[in-house]
């Protein structure tokens, strides 16, 4: 793409998601599907984030609120299990942690530059209820 | 849904904006999203009235603005259908957001200015303010001079726009009132005949093809919006004006009319010429043969195609002229008006020296009458005589009190 000529791309700006012909998208997950280098899938749009949920899944039970809830789709979940969350899409709003159910949450939200390992190590510790 | 043909006589008694919904009827149009607004109003009317006869099959989308009506129209052509609407002055005004939306999308869209002029003060009349308010929007501009142009100019914009080497969207022009609301004798085609000179719309990077989705509206910052910038003016300068003179080509052989890109008039041995748009290339041309009468050899010139600008063409039209006119019926604001700079621009690396002055003229609906172009007819055969301009190059024809003049 980089080298590619003023008149070389195909006209009005307009961008293929697919290589090729779509096939069976609804029966093929993301991660399977032949998105093209210029599909919003593949590039990132995440850029401006400044906070970032980093999950834990020590504490999740997978109640799937955060996959419902996220306004990007960005938590990836299989099989009804979360996995984590597509960082190239998520725009850092915390939803996903407000909506977390657990004790402590299974999201929390950390600075972009912080590392996820350390924060991980450092998670707060079960709250007790107040009678 | 099946819908009904008309049967049409030979001649029909129209005015321009009901030539245009003819001619809209005719192309089979798949969206239709309008907001009303005079002097355009009876084109969407008499079109929204033919609907509700069934003598259309396409959808008729009533939104709340001309904001929303070329919103409307992108969003259908990008979805793959054949799109048209209608406006002026103040509504295209609204529009012009989206005009630049749709030719850098490249959406063949056709679009009815009905021209009027720029408020304030506000006026209904017509001008072309509005006209020269999209001429940097990357739109082809057609310029149709009475209702039989306006009826034909229609078929044309499809046939160019929808062309897979063009894909750019493409007004039709017409002055408000003297050509939208003045009947006249409209030779038309029939609706087989019409419908097939435009064919069936080719849909191109449609997003209802579900196996080939594409995102249309991206966005590029400096790492590409040049590119795309150059390569639509560059499809703009060197792909228009051949198509348009295909259509042109092939639309006479259908109906017998003959179109050019620059319209010449008792040019062949003209020493002084009038360059103009509109309507007022027909009153113009009536005095051409008086002043001939006179001894003035006096030609027209007349833009059929306003955009992309016929560089060369006008350059040819004009080069053996001694004295010419450029005749901009909008307001320049601060400059010599669009025509003088075009003209100025095509002759000036030319062999030609002609000596040019610029008039404004006509602004919101004043008439230019005969008496006024003798004025300018004479001036410019006074600039022949003396062998230098006269008067300042810019004047003011048809305003009140005492001459006003610039430049």
């Amino acid at each position: 793409m980089a080298n590619t000529g003023w008149d070389e791309f195909e006209i009005g700006a307009m961008l293929r998601t697919f290589e090729g012909e779509a096939g069976d998208i609804a029966g093929t997950l993301q991660e399977d599907r032949n998105y093209t280098q210029n599909s919003s899938f593949s590039a990132s749009v995440a850029d401006w984030r400044i906070e970032k949920p980093v999950f834990n899944k020590d504490f999740c039970i997978d109640c799937q609120f955060c996959w419902v809830y996220c306004p990007d789709l960005s938590i990836i979940s299989r099989d009804k299990k979360m996995i984590g969350v597509d960082m190239d899409h998520c725009k850092g709003c915390g939803i996903c942690v407000e909506v977390c159910p657990t004790n402590p949450k299974s999201l929390l939200m950390f600075p972009e530059k912080d590392d996820e390992e350390e924060v991980i190590a450092g998670w707060p510790e079960k709250e007790k209820k107040e009678k | 849904m099946a819908f009904d043909k008309v049967e049409l006589k030979d001649i029909e008694v129209w005015d321009g904006n009901f030539a245009a919904s003819q001619a809209m009827r005719q192309c089979q149009i798949d969206v239709v999203a309008a907001y009303p607004i005079t002097p355009s109003t009876p084109i969407v009317e008499g079109y929204g009235n033919m609907k509700a006869n069934n003598l259309i099959e396409g959808e008729f989308v009533m939104v709340e603005s001309e904001h929303a009506a070329m919103s409307g129209c992108i969003g259908a052509a990008a979805a793959g259908g054949r799109v048209a609407t209608a406006t002026s002055s103040q509504g295209f005004a609204l529009m012009v957001e989206t005009l630049y939306q749709a030719s850098g999308m490249r959406l063949p869209i056709v679009l009815n200015v009905v021209n009027r002029a720029l408020a304030a003060p506000l006026n209904v009349n017509g001008d072309h303010s509005d006209m020269y308010l999209g001429r940097d929007s990357g739109w082809i501009q057609l310029d149709a001079y009475c209702p039989q142009d306006a009826y034909d100019m229609n078929f044309i914009a499809f046939k160019v726009a929808e062309d897979h080497d063009v894909r750019l969207p493409c007004m039709v022009h017409q002055d408000g009132f003297m050509t939208s609301h003045t009947a006249q004798g409209v030779h038309t085609l029939d609706d087989d005949t019409a419908y097939g000179f435009v064919g069936e719309f080719k849909p191109m990077n449609d997003m209802l093809d579900f196996e080939h989705p594409v995102t249309h509206g991206v966005q590029t910052e400096e790492d590409w919006h040049f590119e795309h910038k150059a390569r639509q003016h560059n499809d703009l300068m060197t792909k228009v004006l051949p198509k348009i003179q295909a259509a042109f080509d092939d639309f006479e052989k259908i109906s017998g009319r003959k179109y050019n890109i620059v319209e010449k008039y008792d040019m062949e041995d003209a020493d002084v010429a009038v360059v103009c748009m509109g309507t007022s290339v027909e009153t113009a041309r009536e005095v051409a043969g008086e002043m001939r009468e006179k001894g003035i050899k006096a030609g027209v010139v007349g833009l059929r195609v306003v955009r992309p600008f016929p560089f060369f063409e006008i350059a040819e039209a004009l080069k053996e002229v001694k004295a010419i006119a450029a005749l901009d019926r909008s307001s320049p604001n601060g400059a010599p008006g669009m025509l003088f700079n075009e003209i100025a621009g095509c002759l000036i690396n030319t062999p030609a020296n002609p000596m040019l002055s610029g008039f404004v003229y006509g602004l919101g609906g004043r008439d230019l009458t005969k008496k006024h172009l003798v004025e300018i007819y004479t001036q410019l055969q006074a600039n022949v005589d003396a062998g230098k301009l006269t008067t300042p190059q810019q004047q003011f024809i048809g305003v009140r009190g005492p001459k006003l003049s610039f430049l």
